[in-house]
């Protein structure tokens, strides 16, 4: 089979077409020449087709178990079953590396059909930047991290993929992750296009909002099913552990948050130009940083297995040279870009000015907490390490009043620095919620933690003050924007969030006791009973199934199958833990080992209302999807054009 | 002062409170709550302040684990090839801890001079070593191969046979 073959050379064609889609997009309308331009949609097309077809001949040679091809070996298996076959394909730095390079060719793809009725020059320097990064991307892949390299002579069989990536979340959470990464991506380039133009407006925002609100949604649901997948398959009980490879996932959506929200005043009111732009050249700064940190091995992670020193040297001269250029380029050009109008102190923009203060400092808390290891390594100081004693206080400060300035931020309004009539509506619902969060805490739970009441209270203000507007317009029977649906649902799903967050925080119960089949242990008012413990079999691993009976108040609630694994190939064990929820209460066992005289050791943890984050993550993804479809954001062409002529552009030559 | 310039001013030196506010706590956090890593041989010189929690890194020493049997405390020796420290746990151990491999915990000496781990990571696969340790056994002049480590280049025939399950 010639497959590596063929996807190696298609990945080289997608290389130049890379650098001409490159070259003409952003030289093109820099020097006039609008045969140039025109160029730019066909190399994006071709280089579509070329890296589809280097991902398809990768997918086809793991399907097939081509055990020549050195990246297969290393990931596959001959007893590895059809679908983690295809989810191998990303299991891996240079695999990752190709689906990351994939994506972007479908974003790419799809902004340059959303494009074609945006004014040409401008499309095509979005293109020329979005070509660049590729072309970088290309470049890296192919000069040090090849997955098609051969292996000669072929292995008779595969070292198989890291058993703990063998699960269904894990399979589809990389793409979903790397879809959010990449897709700021777009809006870094329509960043770079407003830079290399000189002018930036509203219209400008309008154009870049979808597309960085529909990256957003894909990074908070790519987060969650990573969190959700560490939560079951990891069995360390938890579903956040400010981990370096989560945090290199989280800063990115902090900044693209901070984004999305600035991008709304610029739309609605034309200011923050140059903040906005630094916050795109940040989040997806952020994203690059991301991949890199997490696949180099630069970081300490289940996540980084294959460490690779000689990466570094070109990953570093790779952020330098975007970043760099991205913000070299800023400094040229955000004098241009200077806002007319002020605003008020108690507007909606000054609400969402401290929005973005706060969620910038949250983001430096957690970049300084993972970068400091790093940084004291580099500079030969003693070893350090930071984790959740540093993390939980330090980012939950900045965090507390930001959501407090959600309520305020969605009551206040655009240009009038007054709250007006919203003042009673918002000390009412504040007062509403203060009750509601006692009576939780007290009456539902039992007994708060100091910031339990706190957290509930942020979070029922939230879901009060988002439902005002939406409620007030069904009633007088006015139409409901798309973006206003969108928001209130990010909103309550921010809310549903914190709720689940406060409960976990407040009420986790988990111990590690010893149990011998036949026993029954007594945690948080359920009984288990540790039925019996039986043999189990799967198709690439062999190991043992405990049978546990959860009851309460003698009644019995369900039964759980907590199993410890053998992979036969990679030799490793593996828990995978019993998992079921009773009452919004998420119940986990996890079988730890045999400690003799016939007993195990068993992990047991009840943690409330831990599902809430995961679903809040996808709630607040669903808000984007729909925010992002609002018509207003359907470009007609007209209205492009006529944008253009308004903005009084004058093109180079 | 123009009204307006006067709350810009308010409002300017408002965020640099905030700003300020934060860092200061963030640092303090830090401070307060950052983990040194130490190998068996800064242990035995006594360069681990007294009662700081921190991070103990190296290889547990082969046949050293030991358990009562039916309890969940577990005693091993963590050694970096010049120096011993014995270990004392009393949690689930995570999956790839075992014997002759790499290990990081977290915890403190008692007045034994025993390491009281309340966290034992072992957050790596068995073919790869947690960086730092890996580092110390380097600078003692001990390369660490791990058992069953082979190039790409020799990929050994991988045993699918039932037979030959993990562990070993």
């Amino acid at each position: 089979m010639m497959l590596p073959e063929l996807g190696h050379f298609a990945l080289i064609l997608a290389l130049l077409l890379a650098a001409l889609q490159a070259f003409f997009g952003i030289a093109g309308p820099q020097l006039g020449k609008d045969r140039w331009v025109a160029a730019v949609t066909p190399a994006v097309a071709g280089q579509f087709v070329m890296v589809a077809t280097a991902i398809g001949c990768l997918i086809a040679s793991f399907v097939n178990l081509d055990f020549s091809v050195r990246y297969i070996a290393e990931n596959a298996n001959s007893a590895l079953p059809l679908g983690y076959r295809i989810a191998a394909v990303w299991g891996a730095h240079e695999g990752s590396l190709l689906l990351w390079i994939f994506l972007l060719a479908c974003w790419t793809l799809a902004v340059a059909i959303g494009v074609a009725k945006l004014p040409k020059r401008f499309g095509a320097r979005v293109l020329g930047v979005l070509g660049f990064v590729s072309f970088a991307f290309l470049l890296f892949t192919l000069a040090t991290s090849n997955p098609f390299l051969r292996l000669d002579p072929a292995a008779p069989d595969g070292r198989d993929l890291n058993p703990l990536l063998q699960d269904p979340a894990l399979a589809i959470h990389p793409p979903m992750l790397y879809t959010g990464y990449v897709g700021f991506a777009v809006a870094f380039a329509f960043a770079g296009a407003a830079m290399l133009e000189g002018k930036l407006d509203q219209t400008w925002a309008r154009w870049t909002r979808p597309w960085t609100t529909t990256a957003w949604a894909f990074l908070s649901m790519g987060i969650a099913l990573g969190s959700w997948w560490a939560y079951y398959e990891l069995g360390w009980g938890g579903y956040w552990f400010w981990d370096p490879v989560e945090n290199a996932s989280f800063m990115p959506w902090l900044a693209g948050t901070a984004l999305i929200h600035s991008l709304a005043v610029t739309d609605k009111r034309g200011l923050f130009k140059s903040w906005t732009l630094l916050l795109a050249i940040l989040a997806f700064s952020l994203s690059l940083l991301g991949t890199f940190l997490v696949r180099s091995g630069v970081i300490v992670s289940v996540h980084s297995f294959a460490a690779d020193p000689t990466r570094g040297i070109f990953i570093l001269a790779f952020l330098v040279i975007i970043i760099g250029g991205a913000l070299t380029l800023y400094a040229w050009r955000a004098p241009l870009l200077k806002s007319q109008a002020g605003f008020e102190f108690l507007s909606r923009e000054s609400f969402l000015l401290f929005n973005n203060i706060l969620l910038v400092i949250a983001l430096a808390v957690v970049f300084g907490g993972t970068m400091a290891p790093l940084i004291a390594d580099a500079l030969h100081m003693p070893t350090l390490s930071v984790g959740t004693p540093y993390f939980n206080p330090s980012f939950t400060t900045p965090i507390l009043p930001l959501l407090a300035l959600v309520s305020l931020g969605i009551m206040s309004s655009f240009k009038r620095g007054r709250l007006g009539e919203h003042r009673r509506t918002l000390l009412v619902t504040l007062g509403i919620s203060v009750v509601l969060a006692l009576a939780v805490s007290f009456g539902v739970f039992g007994g708060p933690r100091i910031l339990t009441p706190v957290g509930f209270t942020l979070a029922f203000w939230i879901v009060l003050t988002s439902l005002v507007d939406p409620i007030d317009r069904w009633r007088r029977k006015l139409s409901i924007s798309r973006s206003i649906i969108g928001m209130t649902v990010a909103h309550l799903g921010l809310a549903l969030f914190v709720i689940g967050i406060t409960a976990v925080e407040s009420y986790t119960n988990e111990h590690d006791i010893a149990l011998a089949p036949g026993q029954t242990a007594k945690q948080g008012g359920y009984e288990f009973r540790f039925a019996k413990l039986e043999p189990a079999e799967g198709p690439n691993y062999s190991g043992v199934r405990a049978q546990f009976i959860v009851s309460r108040d003698g009644a019995p609630v369900f039964t759980l199958n907590p199993e410890k694994r053998q992979y036969w190939v990679q030799r490793s064990v593996q828990t995978e833990a019993g998992i079921g929820t009773h009452h919004g209460t998420n119940i986990l066992i996890a079988l730890g080992e045999d400690l003799g005289a016939n007993k195990w050791s068993v992990r047991l943890q009840l943690r409330p209302l831990v599902n809430y984050v995961w679903v809040a993550a996808f709630v607040m993804a669903l808000g984007g999807g729909i925010a992002a479809s609002d018509r207003r954001y359907r470009i007609a062409r007209s209205e492009a054009s006529e944008a253009v002529s308004a903005g009084g552009v004058v093109e180079a030559k | 002062m123009t009204p307006a310039r006067k709350r810009r001013l308010i409002l300017v030196l408002g965020i640099l409170a905030g700003v300020g506010i934060a860092g200061a706590l963030a640092l303090t956090a830090f401070k307060k709550n950052v983990m040194f890593f130490y190998d068996p041989s800064q242990v035995a010189a006594g360069q681990v302040p007294q009662g700081e929690r921190f991070r103990l890194g190296g290889m547990v020493e082969k046949g050293s684990v030991q358990r009562t049997p039916g309890s969940l405390e577990v005693r091993f020796v963590v050694t970096d090839f010049q120096h011993d420290l014995p270990v004392k746990y009393d949690k689930v151990l995570p999956d790839l801890f075992r014997e002759g491999q790499g290990v990081v915990a977290h915890g403190r000496l008692d007045q034994d001079g025993i390491f009281i781990a309340d966290e034992v990571l072992a957050k790596h696969d068995e073919k790869y070593m947690p960086p730092e340790v890996a580092k110390s056994l380097k600078n003692k002049g001990q390369a660490y191969v791990p058992e069953g480590t082979s190039k790409p280049d020799a990929l050994t025939p991988a045993q699918p046979a039932k037979s030959a399950p993990a562990g070993t």
